[in-house]
């Protein structure tokens, strides 16, 4: 190894490089993702079986199907995105990137926001577009399918942010799955209960803008708010290690 | 040129309701090089993670350039440099990878520079194998190519030379030293015999010989 340093000692003023250290923590989010792409098989292979297996469990009856469709494929994309937001911080946390991504010195809450938004395009976005080919199947019309796409691209990205928040806090803690899980489930229900009504509005033929008004508030809410709370948690988690 | 970069005032940590340390006063100044020495299990990494800002369980006052560090934390961490047991080298991304990203989370990451550093840390051939197909010694590596690339006046290295060969140890020994003379900080832990002189050195724990 070198003996000689190469850069000097130079004291750094307020360096404001956060958008460069955003794309960085995408760029590396998807990069990891791809080369171990057999891990994003998991959550769309579960989310497909539950769809698929209930009109062979319950009743295969087209009637029953469009009435149940629409909360069956939200209740599934629900418990995918729990199962798979176990792993968000985990390897980072075992490796000690997490630590060192803490240490850098950009806002934190900005980071977990770019990271949060590429993981959810990695693993919920391919779920999202499979469900028009899961409409057809549970007998939905075009219309429900489009409202149920709707909700799920509004409501998918609350339920991802809030769970990082579950994840973050819960990163440290040895067998935290089924305690993640019981820390989510409530703040899931009324997204999950929103979600849901929009697309039973749309199958009576009613309006819709109400529930996907509530739901678009709660993604707005998540967005300014779920960030902080994660770098924060990130913090409690990282002065455990 | 010696100015104080980093503050430590009265520090005190508790881990399990038993005191680690206390009264812990010192001025990390450039052109210093600290080792903190004791016995296994007496908080060294305790005290080297509080003093990097990442555990904020302690009691007392850390002030980088006369400021408390975590109202000033941004700027402390773009001038620190903290190596812990676990370096953080992801094990699905190669050398490179792993060396590019971490620069371009601080400042503007250079390619050529990046590979000049790997090669520096004795990985030139290996930039772009996955770090899991690294040996342990050439992971560690990966993680100290950092020094290369690093302008921060502070360094903090928790046990930073754990399995790297003695040639390494050698060379990175007197790195420090170079680094040291350049007016930079360095604070230590290490269970090597340290070969370099004007080590100033903070024993934890009572009655430890800490050559």
């Amino acid at each position: 190894m070198r003996s000689e340093p190469r850069v000097p000692v130079r004291l750094q003023e307020q360096e404001s490089g956060w958008p460069r250290a955003a794309v960085e923590t995408v760029r590396r989010e998807w990069l990891i993702a791809f080369r171990n792409r057999q891990d994003l098989m998991n959550p769309l292979v579960f989310f497909v079986l539950i769809v698929s297996l209930f009109p062979l469990g319950v009743s295969p009856e087209p009637e029953f199907l469009r009435q149940a469709g629409p909360g069956i494929v939200w209740v599934a994309a629900l418990l995918s995105i729990l199962l798979s937001l176990n792993l968000l911080f985990r390897n980072d946390y075992a490796d000690g990137h997490l630590e060192q991504w803490v240490l850098s010195p950009q806002p934190l809450a900005l980071l977990a926001l770019a990271r949060v938004a590429a993981v959810w395009v990695t693993t919920v976005l391919p779920l999202v577009l499979l469900v028009p080919v899961l409409a057809v199947m549970l007998h939905l019309s075009p219309g429900t399918g489009l409202v149920l796409v709707l909700t799920l691209l509004v409501g998918t990205p609350v339920l991802v942010l809030v769970g990082a928040i579950g994840a973050a806090l819960t990163v440290s803690l040895r067998g935290s799955g089924v305690l993640l899980v019981l820390i989510m489930t409530p703040f899931y229900v009324p997204v999950l209960i929103f979600g849901t009504g929009a697309v039973t509005a749309a199958v009576e033929g009613a309006s819709i803008t109400g529930h996907l008004a509530l739901l678009g508030a709660m993604l707005s809410l998540a967005v300014v708010l779920a960030p902080l709370a994660i770098a924060g948690a990130l913090r409690i988690s990282v002065s455990n290690g | 040129m010696t100015s104080t970069l980093l503050e430590a005032r009265q520090i005190h940590c508790e881990r399990d309701d038993r005191p680690l340390f206390s009264g812990l006063d010192f001025r990390v100044g450039s052109g210093e090089l600290w080792r903190i020495a004791g016995p296994n299990g007496v908080g060294k990494t305790t005290l080297l993670r509080i003093l990097a800002g990442l555990n904020p369980a302690f009691e007392g006052e850390l002030l980088w350039q006369g400021e408390p560090v975590h109202r000033v934390r941004t700027q402390y961490q773009a001038n620190l440099l903290f190596l812990g047991h676990n370096a953080g080298v992801s094990s699905s991304l190669t050398a490179y990878e792993n060396l590019a990203g971490w620069q371009a989370m601080r400042t503007p990451a250079v390619p050529e520079q990046v590979m000049v550093a790997l090669a520096d840390a004795g990985l030139s051939g290996y930039e772009d194998l996955p770090a899991a197909q690294l040996s342990a010694g050439q992971q560690r590596r990966v993680a100290l190519a950092r020094l290369y690339l690093s302008s921060a006046p502070l360094w903090i290295l928790d046990e930073a030379f754990t399995a790297v060969d003695r040639e390494a140890v050698a060379q990175l020994e007197a790195l420090l030293a170079n680094r040291v003379r350049a007016g930079g900080a360095v604070i230590l832990t290490t269970h090597h015999r340290l070969a370099l002189e004007g080590v100033q050195v903070l024993t934890l724990g009572e009655g430890y010989d800490a050559v």
